[in-house]
């Protein structure tokens, strides 16, 4: 991927966060880029740094997190040092952000339909009305019936699903770039993830979006995205295009996770559900060597070392052991 | 824009059923809670009186006549002519507990409005912004505290003279401190919460995100301050009154009509009962309402 292609492009982000015990190392290191209309999914584990980097792409961090890069650019531009302002302008008009609880991401004590139009009108000069037709066009585009009478409702008088709608319609309201979904599945029962998550995909190919999306769900993930970054302990421990990586995982912690992936249709598989021995080092203080090193079934001496990211021709890895037969690292 | 075709792909979801008559069941909701209704219901009562009141009244509360000093009320004697009897100069004493109330209701209502922007204000951008300005404002808080507020009221009516807006400054400059600990701590708490974070990621500035996301969400926690606050000031006002230093003759003011009334306590004890018990009901019905706010608003109590 060129850089001049690239929408979003992340290159050597640390956020650190103050703690009791010391300073939190959450994202160490993390470099990826998402090309135009390209759909990139963050996958690891609760704790991994997944959402600390999509916050730290708009600095929205917590209070008190220290946001450090080589470079952060949005297109050609450096985001990395400028304004609030200039991100003001950024947020919600080219770089649309979808949340995880959709209970609790709008505002209960106004309707839906105020919420919509005030993002829209806050990035353009638009009247009112201009504005309220497009919020009920974009409630439309996301699939929610009668949406005339719901632009008076308020919140708690949708159902989940129907709040993750109008949060991605809050997203598109000025038709951005970028999309950054954080687990926006999760929270929802299994039939409504399948349907916000069928709307995503329609909705990306046919605004040409490019998406960032966060998620613990490998299913999620290998359905929607172009490319898989793996996380693990606020590294990046594989990178690779979706068919590469389901087709070969080289990580030992990617293996691992898929392994832990119960299969309906797995024939002479009736072994239990494997399990990745260990938990996920803490990330207080400064960390030498590989992070998956303690559970690795791999690991030996030289392990210990600086681990980089090695690409093998475009599937790269953070791990010594891997070896992908007759490509060169 | 996509083709109906395109949106038509798309999976469609029944309307929920049940939403049309929201508005209706908020009204019900509200009534059946016996403190909105009965506290609501006696302050409206009590506001009706004292703006239409003064004027079904016959007499004005300012003439004297020494004939008719100290007519009893009508249920002890008196004649229809002064229904709730004359003070010790002869005026009628039902105009002038309707005037009273205009009075005592204008105290209140002007102390909160101060006290409760300067008290939600602090309270607002300590706990939105934190920092060294949290810190500023907690000390302000407890330094609030620290102080008499009787004490201070009397000291600066004394030194400055009585004045209504003196007294209505001093009030509100004195009862803002639980505005600001409730909007503080609510925003707090409303500060990290994710639609919040989903303002700002949409690009809403500190002042939108205050104005259009914090403030609609604990204006009914400071409702309720507000009822429990006017209560207050009402009393605070008429024992500054009663003490000289609030309202001035010939001004009806109940507090200061019980001042008047304490010489004629044993033989005409009307005229001390009457206005302290229209300012006990006042205050009851402020509080009772206060509290079926409190009830009815409380997210917890919702659907219940």
């Amino acid at each position: 991927m060129s850089a001049e292609s690239a929408v979003l492009s992340i290159d050597g982000l640390e956020v650190s966060l103050p703690h009791r015990e010391g300073v939190v190392h959450a994202v160490r290191g993390v470099s990826f880029e998402i090309g135009r209309g390209e759909t990139v999914c963050v996958v690891g584990e609760s704790g991994c740094g997944k959402s600390m980097t999509a916050m730290a792409v708009l600095n929205l961090l917590p209070r008190g997190a220290r946001r450090e890069a080589r470079a952060l650019r949005w297109r050609d531009e450096d985001i990395l040092n400028a304004g609030e302002r200039r991100m003001r302008d950024l947020r919600g008009d080219r770089i649309g952000m979808i949340f995880q609880e959709p209970l609790t991401a709008l505002n209960p004590s106004l309707p839906i339909g105020e919420q919509l139009m005030e993002v829209y009108r806050r990035h353009r000069p638009a009247q009112k009305r201009e504005a309220h037709a497009r919020a009920l066009d974009m409630l439309g585009q996301v699939g929610i019936p009668n949406p005339e009478e719901r632009l008076s409702q308020y919140p708690y008088q949708l159902s989940g699903g129907l709040r993750q709608r109008v949060v991605i319609a809050m997203a598109l309201m000025c038709e951005p770039e970028l999309i950054i979904a954080d687990e926006p599945t999760t929270a929802l029962d299994v039939t409504i993830q399948a349907q916000i998550l069928r709307l995503l995909i329609d909705l990306k190919d046919r605004f040409g979006l490019a998406l960032l999306l966060i998620t613990h769900d490998l299913a999620v993930a290998s359905r929607i995205a172009d490319r898989i970054v793996v996380m693990y302990a606020g590294e990046v421990v594989e990178e690779a295009p979706t068919d590469a990586f389901f087709a070969r995982p080289l990580h030992p912690y990617a293996r691992g996770l898929l392994g832990c992936l119960p299969s309906a249709h797995g024939g002479q598989n009736d072994a239990p559900l494997q399990v990745i021995p260990g938990t996920v080092p803490s990330l207080i203080g400064e960390m030498n060597g590989c992070a998956f090193l303690e559970r690795c079934a791999f690991a030996d001496a030289a392990c210990s070392g600086t681990i980089p990211l090695t690409d093998f021709g475009g599937h790269k890895v953070r791990c010594i052991k891997a070896k992908v037969p007759g490509v060169a690292p | 824009m996509a083709s109906e075709a395109e949106t038509g792909a798309l999976p469609r979801l029944d309307a929920t059923p049940g939403v049309a008559p929201a508005r209706r069941t908020t009204l019900r909701r509200w009534l059946s809670n016996s403190g909105v209704s009965i506290g609501g219901g006696l302050f409206l009562v009590i506001l009706f009186l004292t703006l239409i009141g003064p004027f079904l009244v016959p007499h004005s509360p300012f003439d004297q006549s020494l004939v008719s000093r100290l007519r009893p009320p009508v249920w002890s004697g008196g004649t229809a002519e002064h229904p709730f009897g004359t003070d010790y100069l002869g005026r009628d004493y039902l105009a002038r507990l309707l005037w009273g109330g205009r009075i005592s209701l204008l105290i209140g209502f002007c102390t909160i409005a101060v006290a409760g922007i300067f008290g939600t204000t602090i309270g607002v951008l300590a706990g939105y912004f934190g920092g060294t300005l949290d810190f500023a404002v907690r000390f302000l808080i407890m330094v609030r505290l620290a102080l008499p507020a009787v004490l201070i009221a009397l000291a600066v009516a004394f030194i400055a003279g009585p004045s209504l807006k003196l007294l209505i400054i001093v009030l509100g400059l004195l009862l803002w401190d639980r505005f600001a600990v409730v909007a503080r701590a609510t925003t707090m708490q409303l500060r990290t919460s994710e639609f919040v974070i989903a303002a700002r990621a949409t690009g809403a500035s500190n002042l939108t995100i205050l104005r259009r996301d914090i403030l609609p969400n604990i204006v009914n926690q400071l409702i309720v301050i507000a009822t429990v606050e006017l209560a207050n000031a009402v009393l605070i006002a008429a024992a500054l009154s009663f003490l000289g230093l609030g309202v001035q003759p010939p001004m009806p003011d109940w507090g200061l009509m019980i001042a008047e009334g304490k010489q004629y306590l044993l033989f005409s004890p009307y005229l001390i009962t009457l206005p302290g018990a229209a300012m006990m009901v006042l205050v009851l019905s402020v509080n009772l309402l206060g509290d079926g706010i409190r009830d009815v608003t409380d997210p917890e109590a919702r659907g219940r």
